[in-house]
């Protein structure tokens, strides 16, 4: 659990879009500049609302997914087809734009590098975004504490941060990345494309009896699926962190 | 993380809910609670007043599509808490929890003088 | 007011021909407090209890030998929304009223799941609210209520109880679910009446 640090009481804060930032054909991150930004523990997020001329508003919940140390807010934003707020955030916003957020937000889904046990990192889709966060916030600090990370995306094209993961795996000590599939591998993949299943996170994963901390963030279905295999698996269900992005975001 | 469970204490002729539909995490209530509370809330520990079920907020049944936010149990889905965010206001309905537990910096018990 | 979003408008229309503060939706977003509850039809019933106890209960097949209305009629969420020109089919809470010796003023509607709401009694009757179970030509679905929910178009949505079991009359008034937790006990949107003391 995150330091009992009092914060103030949050408030709506106006965000200004510096930059904008493709990752795949359907998600983009935005570096938002938040005059008086607090900084953030890796994993938190922020609430982001939206005000249309007449008045009417929206709001929907980004992860934090730029690491602690570094005095960015950068959210990764997955388009949503049909959504009201997603399509917006990657297909027009643009830099000099104005938001609002109000965070960061969340104590429970957060790691610091005080923590010493290994780290297991199960992100489905998007919800890569906070698991991201942990990731650079341990290089950020140097942190030596062990971290495997299982990402399960559609296809290769949909992989977010690609590149910067197969860097970090060759720089970053200690960290391991395994990639799973559930549409179509690429060429020469040793595992179908199919759900994530207990043989693979008992290969890339850590076993049960070295008490990591786990951390699982996606769509509910998946967390849920997720969560039921390692508890399988005998992993301790109050170490497991679960964050599940709703079925309709938008 | 509660194991998941689908009983509830609704009519005996209702079956079991729609698995997995509608409702998203507890870390989904912390943004608007934290316009209210000066700490973080997901953490903070509940008690269920209709079950007696112990647990973080992270891990309620955050039902946020609705005209207030409604927290219900992982257990027995009774409504812990609502929120409702008016233009200048906001209401916070606290009856389904017989108490919220926060960890606050530490301090000397009241009246200890360490003599 | 505070920070505009260039290029953003939202999902609505915002529209001059509705109550204060709505906009205009096509199409019907799904709010619920609780999960979807699954009814077996065979168990289903309607009960109207009166202030003096008196019951008087519908199966699900009794219910749809009553006769039933077609309506047309305007919608408008406490949430902002509003849909025009939606389309149901049930029957006139003046049908099964009709039969119902009372004195009382109020009603307490109670729904599968646990949800409750209030109104006073006269919102009732003359053609202001029904038991509907069709929904724009199809059997009502279960997200917006289905099999039968209450249709009451004149107040904010969330007093249009989905899942309805019941009705009590009672000569005092006793808040619901929404009423309770801030929103206003009456409801009328074309007065704005949102939350408690508006």
């Amino acid at each position: 659990m995150a330091r009992a640090a009092v914060h103030r009481r949050l408030t709506w804060q106006p965000a200004t879009v510096a930059q904008v930032n493709d990752e795949t054909a359907t998600a983009r991150t935005l570096l938002l500049e938040v005059p008086g930004w607090p900084g953030h523990v890796a994993g938190q997020h922020v609430d982001v609302r939206l005000t249309a001329e007449d008045g009417y508003s929206t709001q929907r919940s980004y992860s934090i997914a730029s690491a602690p140390e570094v005095d960015r807010l950068e959210l990764t934003v997955q388009r949503v087809p049909d959504g009201e707020v997603s399509p917006y955030l990657c297909d027009i916003a643009r830099p000099g734009d104005q938001v609002e957020v109000r965070g960061p937000v969340g104590g429970y889904f957060t790691w610091q590098p005080e923590s010493v046990e290994p780290v297991l990192l199960v992100a489905g889709g998007s919800g890569i975004a906070p698991l991201m966060s942990m990731v650079r916030g341990r290089a950020g600090a140097n942190s030596r504490v062990p971290f495997r990370l299982v990402y399960s995306s559609r296809t290769p094209e949909d992989v977010i941060y690609a590149r910067e993961l197969s860097r970090r795996v060759r720089d970053d000590r200690g960290l391991d990345v395994a990639f799973a599939y559930t549409r179509s591998a690429p060429p020469g993949w040793p595992r179908p494309p199919g759900r994530l299943d207990a043989p693979l996170l008992t290969e890339v994963g850590w076993p049960a009896d070295f008490a990591p901390a786990v951390f699982v963030c996606g769509p509910t279905g998946f967390v849920e699926s997720t969560a039921n295999l390692l508890v399988s698996q005998g992993h301790e269900a109050q170490r497991i962190k679960t964050e599940r992005f709703g079925p309709t975001g938008g | 993380m509660t194991e998941r469970q689908t009983g509830s204490a609704m009519s005996d002729i209702s079956e079991d809910p729609i698995d997995g539909e509608g409702w998203v995490d507890g870390n989904e209530a912390a943004g608007i609670l934290q316009e209210i509370f000066t700490m973080d809330i997901t953490s903070a520990r509940g008690r269920c007043a209709g079950c007696g079920l112990v647990g973080p907020m992270a891990e309620l049944r955050v039902y946020d599509r609705a005209p207030g936010l409604v927290a219900r149990c992982p257990g027995c889905e009774n409504v812990l808490f609502t929120v409702i965010r008016a233009p200048d206001r906001v209401f916070l309905s606290v009856g389904g929890m017989t108490y919220l537990e926060m960890a606050l910096p530490e301090v000397a018990a009241p009246g200890f003088t360490g003599a | 007011m505070g920070v505009i979003t260039r290029g953003f408008t939202g999902r609505g229309r915002r529209d001059l021909n509705l109550p204060p503060g709505q906009y205009l939706t096509e199409d019907f977003p799904v709010l619920s407090a609780g999960p979807t509850p699954r009814l077996d039809l065979e168990r289903w019933e309607f009960v109207l209890a009166s202030e003096t106890g008196q019951r008087y209960a519908w199966t699900w097949s009794e219910l749809r030998a009553l006769p039933s209305e077609r309506v047309t009629v305007d919608i408008h969420c406490v949430t902002r929304w509003s849909k025009l020109g939606t389309r149901w089919e049930g029957v006139s809470l003046d049908t099964l009223l009709a039969d119902v010796d009372t004195q009382a003023r109020f009603a307490l509607i109670r729904s599968y799941g646990g949800y409750t709401t209030n109104l006073p009694l006269a919102d009732l009757r003359d053609g202001k609210a029904w038991v509907a179970h069709r929904y724009d030509g199809r059997d009502l679905a279960p997200e917006h209520g289905g099999p039968a929910r209450l249709l009451v178009p004149h107040l904010y949505f969330w007093k249009s109880a989905k899942w309805v079991r019941g009705i009590e009359l009672r000569h005092e008034d006793s808040p619901g679910f929404w009423e309770n937790a801030g929103y206003h006990n009456y409801g009328d949107p074309w007065r704005e009446q949102r939350y408690t003391d508006d």
